[in-house]
């Protein structure tokens, strides 16, 4: 047998020190549709127990909307299950063509491509448009998976302070000998919940001659009047050269992701990107739910304006009882904890208040950051919201963390 | 403090540090104390090929071998030399 005695003790070794660290990942199995109320079992054979969910990026709330799952039936009767081929052998059907055009639509680019997820278009679009006569210039906080695209790329990998635009504008200014730099970033950072200065960048990639890339997984479907995205809260529709986002969040959950932007760009893509190249078409029934999806949102902007009223409540509600949250206007809001085992800790009591919300400490979040980080949703009600804060105040004042200062929080749990 | 020392310093208090009041030595963890991660580590590889005029194979950039000033400055010393 090739599989040693002297591999498995190994790799036995390597989950024992993942969990002495503190950093073993467990699932927890949700009997039900996601949703903002959902059944979980956890620990594994527990009773399974109606929580209230406060930690899904199903923002606008379509991942068990009635017509979206209608439109999936309906998908996988007219197109069937699977496609059994990449894109460009036999496996581009006439509604993967569809989405991207609305996608190209909605996102008023010039051009789009599909993946079969965000992960896989960050991975792939780097490699197929830059060389090493070229410079990738990144926010230090962008999601791992561009972190990821970019050392699968032969460019010079170069980051600058987050959001820090005279940091950016050094390295913009460093690096003029370079064939092309492009600025990358996200269009909102999923663990603080904060936007790119996408303006500014634009503005000082005109100065420097820069491209723009943007991921907006966090953002598309809902920021901005619209729900474009954080092209179109700042302002800077058609600026951006880059897109990628993801329909595995607010657009129905799924999974799928994309690159849309200019169309040499995502020409390159078609012919270059290894991850479209090598793996499967979305399938079918996935594409037209998808469909769906967008005809909702360029249909009624009416989920991302309960989602934006639900947020403010949310983050009103939860610094009127005195919690430390990170500024901003999106959905994601993160409850500052600074100490690991505080997160853990709260996390766990939240849960036996019926409230799933998940604590985050490093190497997730830089050390001494720990939080609990909480996602509002369009299916989310008030009374839903409500009864999520009771519960948080109630556990908060367990641990006596109401109306303290980070340095108060600190003094009391350590980091 | 030698030269290639401070420099490597000033730059890394300027490149990597958020907070104003943070301090850091010639021996202060900078990669395992979180300071510093490997994916940011590049800027200051690239700096040091540039500011040098040197070549650092990536085998010789490791998070161990960059984790201090100090031991930074003894990987920098030994392709000058």
């Amino acid at each position: 047998m090739a599989y040693s005695e002297k591999a498995r003790n190994f790799y036995q070794g390597e989950l024992r020190d993942i969990k002495e660290g503190g950093l073993f990942k467990e699932e927890r199995f949700i009997q039900s549709p996601q949703s903002a109320e959902i059944k979980v079992e956890y620990p594994s054979g527990a009773q399974p127990m109606d929580v209230i969910n406060m930690c899904a990026n199903n923002y606008l709330g379509l991942s068990s909307h009635p017509e979206v799952i209608k439109a999936s039936h309906q998908g996988l009767d007219d197109r069937g299950f699977g496609m059994s081929s990449v894109r460009f052998i036999c496996g581009t059907q006439d509604i993967h063509r569809t989405l991207e055009d609305k996608l190209t639509k909605f996102l008023e680019t010039e051009d789009t491509i599909l993946f079969a997820s965000c992960m896989d278009a960050n991975a792939g679009v780097f490699e197929a448009v830059f060389n090493d006569q070229d410079v990738l210039i990144a926010d230090r906080l962008v999601h791992a998976s561009i972190v990821d695209g970019m050392r699968l790329c032969k460019a010079l990998n170069e980051s600058y302070k987050h959001s820090n635009m005279e940091h950016l504008e050094k390295k913009l200014q460093t690096y003029q000998d370079a064939r092309f730099r492009c600025i990358v970033t996200d269009g909102v950072f999923s663990m603080d919940g904060d936007t790119a200065k996408l303006d500014e960048i634009c503005d000082l990639a005109e100065k420097y001659d820069a491209l723009v890339f943007v991921d907006d997984s966090h953002a598309t479907g809902f920021l901005g009047k619209r729900g474009k995205g954080t092209h179109e809260l700042k302002g800077v529709l058609g600026r951006i050269d880059i897109i990628t986002t993801t329909l595995g969040k607010a657009l129905g959950g799924a999974s799928g992701g994309c690159v849309s932007g200019r169309k040499e760009i995502v020409e390159m893509c078609r012919q270059r990107a290894r991850p479209y190249l090598f793996s499967n078409a979305m399938p079918p029934v996935v594409v037209a739910a998808s469909n769906k999806v967008m005809d909702l949102i360029m249909g009624s902007t009416e989920r991302r304006d309960k989602l934006e009223n639900n947020t403010k409540f949310w983050r009103k509600s939860l610094l009127e009882a005195g919690f430390d949250i990170k500024d901003g206007d999106t959905p994601i809001v993160p409850i500052m904890l600074y100490n690991a085992k505080l997160s853990q800790d709260m996390s766990r009591d939240l849960y036996q208040e019926g409230i799933y919300a998940i604590g985050f400490f490093f190497p997730v979040v830089p050390k001494g950051q720990a939080r609990i980080r909480t996602q509002i949703s369009a299916g989310h009600d008030i009374n839903h919201l409500e009864r999520a804060l009771e519960a948080f105040i109630k556990v908060g004042k367990k641990y006596n963390i109401l109306g303290k200062t980070k340095d108060e929080i600190i003094e009391m749990y350590g980091l | 403090m030698e030269d290639i020392e401070n420099t490597i310093l000033e730059y890394v208090i300027d490149e990597y540090l958020e907070d104003e009041d943070d301090e850091i030595g010639p021996n202060s963890p900078l990669i395992s104390s979180g300071i510093v991660d490997s994916f940011s580590m590049v800027s200051l590889k690239t700096f040091l090929e540039r500011k040098y005029n040197i070549s650092i194979p990536d085998d010789k950039a490791t998070p161990e071998a960059f984790d201090t000033v100090n031991r930074i400055a003894d990987v920098v010393r030994s392709f000058i030399s």
